[in-house]
C-alpha cells in the first residue's frame, strides 16, 4: 500500500459511497418544513383572533415555536423529526431552538456553566454570528445606498 | 536479536499464550443484533445506573473485565497485567475502569484497533516471559463517542450512508503461559496508512488501505494465504471498507471472497437497524471477537481466524484544521492449535 495513489483512491472511495436520496430528502423536507409553517400559520391566526396586533402576532408566534421546537426536543422527538425532515425541520426556528437545546441538555453534566451555558451554543453560535454579522453589513449598506433619499 | 520476528511485520510466538476466558457486555441496539446470542450481558439501559454515558461506560468496561477474570477462575491478584484502552480523550474510560481494579496497568490508544493492539502486546508480554497472565480489553460507548466526535444525541441531524455507529459494549480476553486455547499465534503490526479521506463520515474508506496493508505483509511475512484462514475479520470498515477491501484485494491478487467478512457489518442488521455502513467504535472489534468469534472457536466451527481490528487516529481538532485521517490495522491469528 506504500505506492498507493491518494488521488486516484480518493476518487475511487467517493465512488463507493452509497448516494444519498436526494428527492425522497427534498420531498420529506417539504413536507416535514410545510408542516411547521402550517403550525406557525395557526398560531398566527389564533392570536389575530385574540386580538393582538401585528409586531405582537409575529412576537407571539416566534415565541410559541421556539417553545415547541425545544419541548420537543426535551422529549426526545425533535431528533426523530429532523432525521426525518432534514433541511425541513433544521431551517424553521423550531430547528434553531433543536440546535440549542440539544447542546445544553447534552452537556448539563459537565455542570451550569462550563456545561450548558458554554455548550449551548455550540451549533447555533455560527449561525448567530453569522447571521447577526451579515444584517449589520446590509444595514450599513442600506443606509449608504439609500442615504439622502 | 529478535529471533521470533519473521519477515518484515511479523512475530511468530514461540510460546503461544492460551486465551483461558473472555467477557463481553452490549447495550440494547447490539442486544437486538444478529450476534445477540454470542453475548454474555446484554444491557437494557446503556446508561446502567450511572449520572453520565462517560461513567457508564467505565462501568460496563470494569464489569466486563472482573468477569472475564473471574470466568478464567482466577482472582484480580492473579493479573501480571492489564492493557486496555478506548475512544475517549485521554483514554478516561481505561483509566477510571483501572482505578477500580487493582492490577498493574498499560493504557493503550489504538482508536477502534485497540482490540488486536492490546492481544497483540498481551501475547508478546506473555511470550516473552514477562507475564503469566494479561487481560486485553477495551470499550466504546455510543452515546460518549457521540457527544466527543459528533453531535448532541437530541440534535435533530442527519447522518450519510456511509456513516458508522459506534457500538456500546466491551470486550476482555484474559491469556495465559498456559492453556489449552485458542492459541494467539501470529502478530502482525500496523504501520500508519493515511490514503488522504477527510470525511469523517467516511472512515471505512480511510481505514481500508491500511487494513489491506497489514493483511498484504502478513500473507508475505508467514506465508499463509487467505485459503490458510477460516475467518480473516477486520474491526469496523463497515459495508463501504469491506466492499473496498475485498475489490482491491482482489486486484493485488488475493481472493477472499467468503473467508472475509467485517465485525462492524457483522454486529447490527444494517437495514431493520439502520445502522448505515454498520458498526464501529472499539467495542465492535472486541464484542465480535470474544463473543462471536471466541465461541465460534470453541464449538469448532472456526480454527483459525485473523483479527484485524481497524483504527482512524484522528479527532475533531485536527479533521477541522483539514488534515486527513491515518489509518492503522493490527493482525492477531488465533488459532485452536498451537500453530
Amino acid at each position: 500500500m506504500d505506492n498507493l495513489n491518494k488521488k486516484d483512491y480518493q476518487k475511487y472511495a467517493e465512488r463507493k459511497i452509497p448516494k444519498p436520496t436526494y428527492f425522497k430528502n427534498i420531498i420529506l423536507a417539504f413536507i416535514v418544513g410545510g408542516l411547521i409553517c402550517v403550525v406557525g400559520q395557526i398560531i398566527r391566526n389564533t392570536l389575530f383572533k385574540y386580538g393582538l396586533d401585528e409586531k405582537a402576532v409575529a412576537a407571539g408566534t416566534s415565541i410559541i415555536l421556539v417553545f415547541l421546537g425545544a419541548f420537543l426536543t426535551g422529549i426526545g422527538v425533535y431528533d426523530k423529526i429532523g432525521k426525518i425532515g432534514g433541511a425541513g425541520a433544521a431551517v424553521p426556528i423550531t430547528g434553531f431552538a433543536n440546535s440549542i437545546v440539544s447542546p445544553a441538555m447534552e452537556f448539563k453534566r459537565e455542570g451550569f456553566i462550563f456545561g450548558v451555558a458554554a455548550k449551548m451554543f455550540s451549533i447555533a453560535g455560527p449561525v448567530l454570528v453569522y447571521g447577526v454579522g451579515s444584517s449589520i453589513i446590509v444595514g450599513i449598506l442600506k443606509l449608504l445606498l439609500t442615504k439622502g433619499r | 536479536m529478535a529471533i521470533k520476528r519473521i519477515g518484515t511485520r511479523t512475530v511468530k510466538l514461540e510460546n503461544p499464550p492460551s486465551i483461558l476466558s473472555t467477557y463481553t457486555i452490549v447495550g440494547p441496539k447490539e442486544g437486538e443484533g444478529p450476534l445477540r446470542e454470542y453475548f454474555d450481558e446484554i444491557l437494557e439501559d446503556d446508561l446502567w445506573g450511572q449520572e453520565s454515558w462517560e461513567k457508564s461506560e467505565s462501568k460496563i468496561q470494569e464489569e466486563t473485565i472482573k468477569s472475564a477474570i473471574a470466568n478464567a477462575g482466577l482472582a484480580t491478584k492473579d493479573i501480571d497485567y492489564l492493557l486496555s484502552g478506548d475512544l475517549l480523550n485521554q483514554i478516561i474510560t481505561s483509566g477510571y475502569t483501572a482505578r477500580q481494579i487493582s492490577v498493574p496497568f498499560f493504557g493503550l490508544y489504538g482508536a477502534c484497533s485497540t482490540m488486536s493492539q492490546s492481544l497483540s502486546l498481551g501475547s508478546m508480554l506473555i511470550d516473552g516471559g514477562f507475564a503469566d497472565k494479561v487481560v486485553c480489553a477495551t470499550s466504546s460507548h455510543f452515546s460518549t463517542a457521540e457527544r466527543q466526535y459528533r453531535f448532541p444525541l437530541e440534535y435533530g441531524n442527519q447522518r450519510s450512508f456511509s456513516a458508522q455507529w459506534t457500538v456500546t459494549g466491551a470486550g476482555a480476553t484474559v491469556l495465559s503461559s498456559s492453556g489449552n486455547g485458542p492459541y494467539i499465534t501470529y502478530v502482525t503490526t500496523g504501520k500508519i496508512i493515511d490514503p488522504g479521506i477527510k470525511d469523517v463520515n467516511n472512515m471505512g474508506a480511510a481505514m481500508a488501505p491500511a487494513a489491506m496493508d497489514t493483511l498484504i505483509n502478513h500473507f508475505k511475512d508467514t506465508g499463509f494465504s487467505p485459503s490458510d484462514y477460516d475467518l480473516i475479520i477486520t474491526g469496523d470498515l463497515g459495508i463501504v471498507g469491506k466492499n473496498i477491501v475485498l475489490e482491491l484485494m482482489a486486484k493485488e491478487g488475493y481472493d477472499l471472497k467468503g473467508i472475509y467478512t467485517d465485525c462492524g457489518v457483522e454486529i447490527f442488521n444494517n437495514i431493520e437497524q439502520d445502522t448505515h455502513s454498520g458498526g464501529s467504535g472499539c467495542g465492535c472489534a472486541a464484542t465480535v471477537f470474544n463473543g462471536y468469534i471466541y465461541k465460534e472457536m470453541l464449538k469448532g466451527t472456526l480454527n483459525r481466524v485473523l483479527l484485524m481490528a481497524t483504527g482512524a487516529l484522528h479527532s475533531p481538532v485536527i479533521t477541522q484544521q483539514g488534515e486527513s485521517i491515518p489509518g492503522i490495522a493490527h493482525a492477531v491469528t488465533i488459532d485452536v492449535n498451537k500453530g
